[in-house]
């Protein structure tokens, strides 16, 4: 019974952290379908912003947990610096295919750019250990950590729907994803949507940094590419472009690691994922709750 | 274009791949240490590169479907050539590898690295009839993985391999792993199958089969109304791209002693990977199989000069830094060629060595043009 409910919940965690990083992943492609291969490299962005920032918070007394408006602010600036300098110049000139490439490239400067820059370095590093105590239900113990990212991610979501129903903002960027040429008519400033987007998916990858280090603490420069994966599948599995749907299959995805990884075998666990994605891409070609659009002759 | 110009473009093409080839028999069998440590050796990883990117081509640019597990195909060719060549050696069927019998048995592993790739082929071409765009990408990332991720957990495709081996670490014996001493004496025979393959990709390219998969890429539905099996045409491509990443593979088993899975990976350091062969089709340009061959060569000469090049000690520090990580360079002037050339180097052109004596001609007018267009 333990390993069940221990495999539950790790499940739950790695599939929270994947739902919060395929949440930008899915916003994104919405508006503009294009795949930012340069996601999963936010990540390690915030990654090494909190492993700068934590110590220094902690110095001035404030909680350890509050560098993550710092590294929220950094992330939705390195988000839009991309958006700014590679993907609207090369959008305006290209197909879908030249962006696609472009965010490939962009992804490997990230990467290799953090790699050469002396005071982050190529080695992984240890940030600040943070909720490392347990809590206890009976028998059974959960990590305060697991608990904060379970929960943390379910409210981040349902905030980000409400934003996306609600709000002027959020109309707009589902009338951008909707219909490009309607939203100019409408009087809505393309671009500018596209920013917000890209500043609130880089953000959200700044919280997931935050709940992944809680959980393994160690930064790497290319620990963005091996989640960023992750949480694609999972964006297109719960059907791409639906903020549920990211939710609905980062969850999948992280139930269906961590049960390999408890009752199969660890180095299995990547065949077991992608099996799923493909056994329901081939069933619902849109993802779980995408939408399929037929074709118009 | 002339018709009476076609005869004499294959005899130009035919005397340019015999110039090639003795020039490369020549290399073969001259004795010198350059030629050997850093000649042959490059050769043979340019080989093996050469053939993934026009392979890939076939579907990317000429299907226009993104491939982005093409190195799965290319793992399974070169654990399959690897193995095969391995057995043979254990049963005795050669020793030396200057015999007739490895001659049979190279083309043995070649053929069979070709034919398993190729099986693998229509398993992934299935699902590419009901997916498109973003979601084949994404579903052939995964068959890449999934690959990938098997051959980890096959205990005879590990360590000393076969009945010997142990899963999950790299293959340590491969009955075709050359040394640089028959590198280089084998050199011809890799060019040999380069030479082969592309020019059965290009008269695939221009057959009608050809023909009908660029339809295909152009308007999938006007196509199909026209009377042709889609289903079968993607099919097709996909297993005939496999086929030849089946061949690569078996090239690299040839290049390379030890076999590791990370080589065949989505991304990884070095230069090959999914990511990366997908890059030097963009940049040589989609539907264009020269395009493919000059834009391998150049990645590769970038990432070899980069990491073996004098200049790059002279550099100060910093930059220095950027050069270790050849990724970096890459990317940047992938960004470069994109902004400059969204359609890359060759466009959809093919480079002909019959029309080279009038380029300077046609780039010359090319830019009067441009500076016209903007006159105007």
């Amino acid at each position: 019974m333990s390993t069940f409910m221990q495999f539950i919940t790790t499940g739950l965690r790695l599939g929270s952290v994947y739902a919060l990083i395929a949440l930008g992943y899915t916003m994104v492609y919405g508006i503009i379908k294009l795949i930012n291969f340069a996601h999963g490299d936010f990540i390690m962005v915030g990654g090494y912003t909190l492993f700068f920032t934590i110590p220094a918070f902690m110095k001035l007394g404030l909680p350890g947990w509050a560098a993550v408006f710092i590294a929220i602010i950094v992330c939705a600036v390195v988000g839009m610096l991309v958006e700014l300098l590679a993907y609207r110049p090369v959008r305006k000139r290209g197909n879908n295919l030249t962006s696609l490439i472009t965010a490939i490239a962009m992804s490997f400067i990230l990467e290799n750019l953090a790699q050469a820059i002396p005071a982050i370095g190529p080695d992984p590093r240890v940030p600040y250990m943070l909720f490392n105590n347990d809590i206890k239900i009976g028998s059974f113990s959960i990590s305060v950590a697991t608990l904060i990212t379970i929960v943390v991610s379910a409210i981040i979501m349902i905030g980000l729907y409400q934003f996306t129903q609600k709000t002027k903002i959020g109309r707009a960027m589902r009338c951008v994803s909707e219909d490009k040429q309607a939203a100019v008519l409408m009087g809505i400033n393309v671009n500018k949507v596209i920013i917000i987007t890209f500043a609130i998916g880089a953000g959200l990858a700044a919280v997931a940094a935050l709940m992944y280090i809680a959980q393994y603490p160690k930064v790497t420069t290319t620990m963005g590419a091996t989640l960023g994966i992750y949480a694609f599948v999972s964006a297109v599995l719960g059907g791409i472009g639906s903020l549920p749907g990211a939710m609905l299959g980062g969850i999948i995805i992280g139930i269906v690691q961590s049960g390999t990884s408890t009752y199969i075998s660890s180095s299995m666990a990547d065949t077991f994922v992608y099996l799923i994605l493909i056994v329901v891409l081939m069933v619902k070609p849109a993802g779980i709750l995408g939408k399929n659009i037929g074709e118009k002759v | 274009m002339k018709k009476e110009n076609t005869a004499f473009r294959y005899l130009i093409n035919l005397v340019a791949i015999i110039i090639l080839m003795v020039v490369f028999v020549v290399l073969s069998f001259h004795s010198n240490n350059t030629l050997k440590l850093k000649v042959a050796p490059a050769v043979w990883q340019c080989c093996y590169l050469i053939i993934m990117a026009a392979s890939l081509n076939l579907v990317l640019g000429y299907l226009g479907q993104l491939s982005l597990g093409h190195c799965g195909f290319m793992a399974v060719g070169a654990y399959t050539s690897a193995l095969i060549s391995l057995a043979l050696q254990r049963a005795g069927f050669y020793t030396e590898k200057n015999s007739i019998q490895f001659a049979i048995t190279l083309i043995i592993s070649i053929v069979a690295a070709a034919v398993v790739a190729a099986l693998i082929g229509v398993i992934v071409g299935i699902p590419a009839l009901r997916l498109k765009g973003d979601y084949l990408a994404i579903i052939t990332l995964g068959f890449g993985m999934i690959i990938v991720n098997l051959i980890n957990n096959i205990p005879f495709c590990g360590q000393q391999g076969l009945a010997e081996g142990a899963a999950s670490s790299a293959l340590y014996a491969n009955g075709l792993g050359f040394t640089n001493d028959e590198k280089q004496s084998f050199m011809w025979v890799g060019v040999l199958i380069v030479v082969l393959c592309m020019t059965t990709m290009v008269m695939f390219v221009r057959s009608k089969f050809g023909r009908v998969i660029r339809a295909i890429r152009d308007n999938e539905i006007a196509t199909s109304a026209t009377g042709n099996d889609i289903s079968y045409y993607k099919i097709l491509t996909f297993v005939f791209s496999a086929f030849f990443a089946g061949i690569a593979g078996a090239l690299y088993s040839c290049a390379n002693v030890s076999l590791a899975t990370t080589s065949f990976a989505f991304t990884n350091g070095s230069i090959l990977n999914s990511v990366f062969i997908v890059v030097t089709v963009v940049v040589g340009g989609m539907g264009s199989m020269t395009g493919s061959v000059i834009a391998a060569i150049g990645m590769f000469l970038l990432n070899y000069t980069i990491k073996n090049g004098s200049w790059v000690n002279a550099l100060p520090e910093f930059l220095k830094n950027v050069f270790t990580y050849p990724m970096l360079v890459y990317s940047i002037a992938l960004v470069i060629v994109i902004l400059f050339r969204p359609k890359g180097i060759m466009g959809d052109k093919e480079l002909s060595l019959f029309d080279i004596p009038g380029y300077p001609k046609r780039i010359a007018s090319y830019f009067k043009n441009k500076k016209a267009a903007k006159e105007v």
